[in-house]
């Protein structure tokens, strides 16, 4: 029985056995839940096939948020990644950024997404792996097993840390969800366990402290685009994992603070809109034109 | 927690506390109404769900609940209008509970045969809730287990005719959680009764043949 208590742990077991963190946690969960692991597989399919239709929902021209605040994100960076082959990040993350944008906005709109972890968070994880499947060619079994791998991360940040922005502020949010990403993304690579853990601390390491702060309360500013933050820091993580570069500070302490830094952040800047953008003269204006004040 | 807490749930946005928490507290009520018709709730809205209702949704979300939808349902975006097809009146207000978790709510359902009900409960966070009250009484589940709530009067014997009918008919069930809770002595109570297993189908009409059982319904685990 996997505890899920640490990133360690995961990759321990993994390399004894020499198998993918995937494909550890798949068994693990199976047992634990009493389905078979067939079961478990196409549940996580599905939700695949969720978030590849909350990306072509929420890139329509005409996406707008519930308040207005937002929309048509999605739509104007495919756009340019079109017209500009690619723009200045290359096809590759520009694509997946128009990705992000979209499965942000589709949320911000009272589309079906699937919160991962949060329904905040939940443009990065199908930014990263949409585009591998559709812009990649990579095989779509391994992109949904990659999802076991992020799910397994998941659970530890929230054993150890927090997954809520009103208990971590936005690192706990777009951070966990930057981590479980950037894991996936160097498994699919074809990463060793313990680069997917290297990976899993520099995106930490990269969102720490990061405050949540929305305009009028709602999960549209600045929420939309930290999605896209949270993507990139995914990809170069990965990226840097990949490349040998090490993490320094191991993933379960990179966590740990991650939670340390949550409890010193100011009850202001964990989702309570009394600080940071929310309260500039602009969050102010915004809000009282939402909420007709 | 298993990975599909993480990777999940499916669902209508935007926040998982304030749209598909709502959603879920939505469905107790609708639990408890069961297959009655409904004419009229009033919402009353404290704290974070007071301020910030509108912008996520969490009015259609409650709504959508109580009329039986999930929280990945798309009718959710429309339930307002819906409501208004069904003939369901409908009306939200601002309170301040003192005391309560920053996201509760206090549904107050009225029902075309005139009995009516209220359900207090919060949204504690990545789509989970928890029930505080339900008509006036303490209750306390968070709906992670399968939970059944037996109405009942307040009566000696009925809490072992129901645990008795339960073990006898059903060796499997295992209570781990048990709690009773009632207005005065000898007026209505409620058992919280959260049990390992899957309940059978036909449980929650067993229960309900029980002598002064007033009313029994199973909340399933999510």
């Amino acid at each position: 029985m996997i505890k899920y208590e640490s990133i360690e742990e995961l990759v321990t077991e993994a390399e004894k056995r020499n198998i993918k963190i995937s494909q550890l946690v798949l068994e693990d969960q199976a047992k634990t839940m009493e389905v078979s692991e067939l079961e478990l597989y196409e549940k996580m399919e599905l939700s695949f096939e969720v978030m590849q239709q909350s990306v072509k929902d929420g890139m329509k021209k005409d996406q707008k948020s519930m308040s207005g605040l937002t929309g048509g994100e999605g739509y104007l960076m495919n756009q340019y990644v079109t017209d500009k082959d690619g723009g200045l990040c290359g096809n590759l993350m520009s694509k997946a950024i128009a990705r992000a944008l979209s499965v942000a906005g589709c949320n911000a709109s009272m589309g079906k997404i699937v919160a991962a972890p949060t329904a905040g968070s939940c443009g990065i994880l199908p930014g990263c792996l949409v585009s591998l499947y559709e812009d990649r060619g990579f095989d779509k079994r391994a992109i949904i097993m990659s999802m076991f791998t992020a799910g397994a991360v998941g659970m530890v940040v929230a054993a150890r840390s927090s997954i809520a922005g009103a208990q971590g502020g936005c690192q706990a949010e777009c951070g966990s969800a930057a981590a479980m990403a950037a894991a996936a993304l160097v498994e699919l690579m074809g990463g060793t366990p313990s680069q997917c853990a290297d990976a899993c601390a520099m995106a930490i390491s990269n969102q720490m402290g990061l405050v949540c702060d929305p305009v009028a309360g709602l999960v549209e500013i600045p929420c939309v685009k930290r999605n896209v933050s949270g993507l990139v820091i995914a990809y170069s993580s990965a990226d840097m994992a990949l490349a040998g570069i090490g993490a320094k500070i191991p993933a379960d302490e990179c966590i740990d603070a991650m939670r340390e830094v949550g409890d010193a952040l100011p009850a202001s800047l964990k989702e309570t809109a009394g600080g940071g953008l929310a309260t500039t003269p602009t969050g102010r204006k915004l809000r009282d034109k939402v909420f007709g004040n | 927690m298993n990975v599909f807490d993480i990777i999940g749930p499916v669902m209508i946005g935007p926040s998982s506390s304030h749209t598909a928490g709502a959603v879920r507290l939505g469905r107790v009520v609708n639990k408890l109404i069961d297959d009655r018709k409904l004419k009229r709730v009033e919402i009353t809205l404290s704290g974070s769900f007071a301020q910030t209702y509108k912008g996520h949704g969490t009015d259609r979300a409650l709504m959508a609940g109580i009329m039986g939808y999930k929280s990945y349902s798309p009718e959710i975006r429309d339930a307002l209008k819906i409501a208004d097809k069904r003939g369901i009146e409908y009306s939200f207000n601002k309170e301040n509970i003192k005391g309560a978790h920053p996201n509760t709510a206090r549904i107050h359902y009225y029902l075309e045969d005139g009995s009516e009900g209220v359900m207090q409960g919060a949204s504690i966070g990545g789509g989970n809730i928890l029930v505080k009250q339900i008509n006036g009484m303490d209750v306390d589940f968070n709906g992670e287990n399968n939970t059944i709530l037996v109405m009942h009067e307040d009566k000696p014997g009925v809490i072992a005719s129901v645990t008795n009918m339960m073990h006898w008919e059903h060796a499997e069930l295992n209570i781990s959680n048990f709690r009773l809770s009632r207005q005065e002595k000898g007026g209505e109570a409620i058992m919280t009764i959260e049990i390992d297993n899957a309940p059978p189908e036909e449980l929650v009409e067993e229960i309900r043949g029980i002598e002064h059982v007033l009313n029994a319904i199973l909340i399933r685990r999510v």
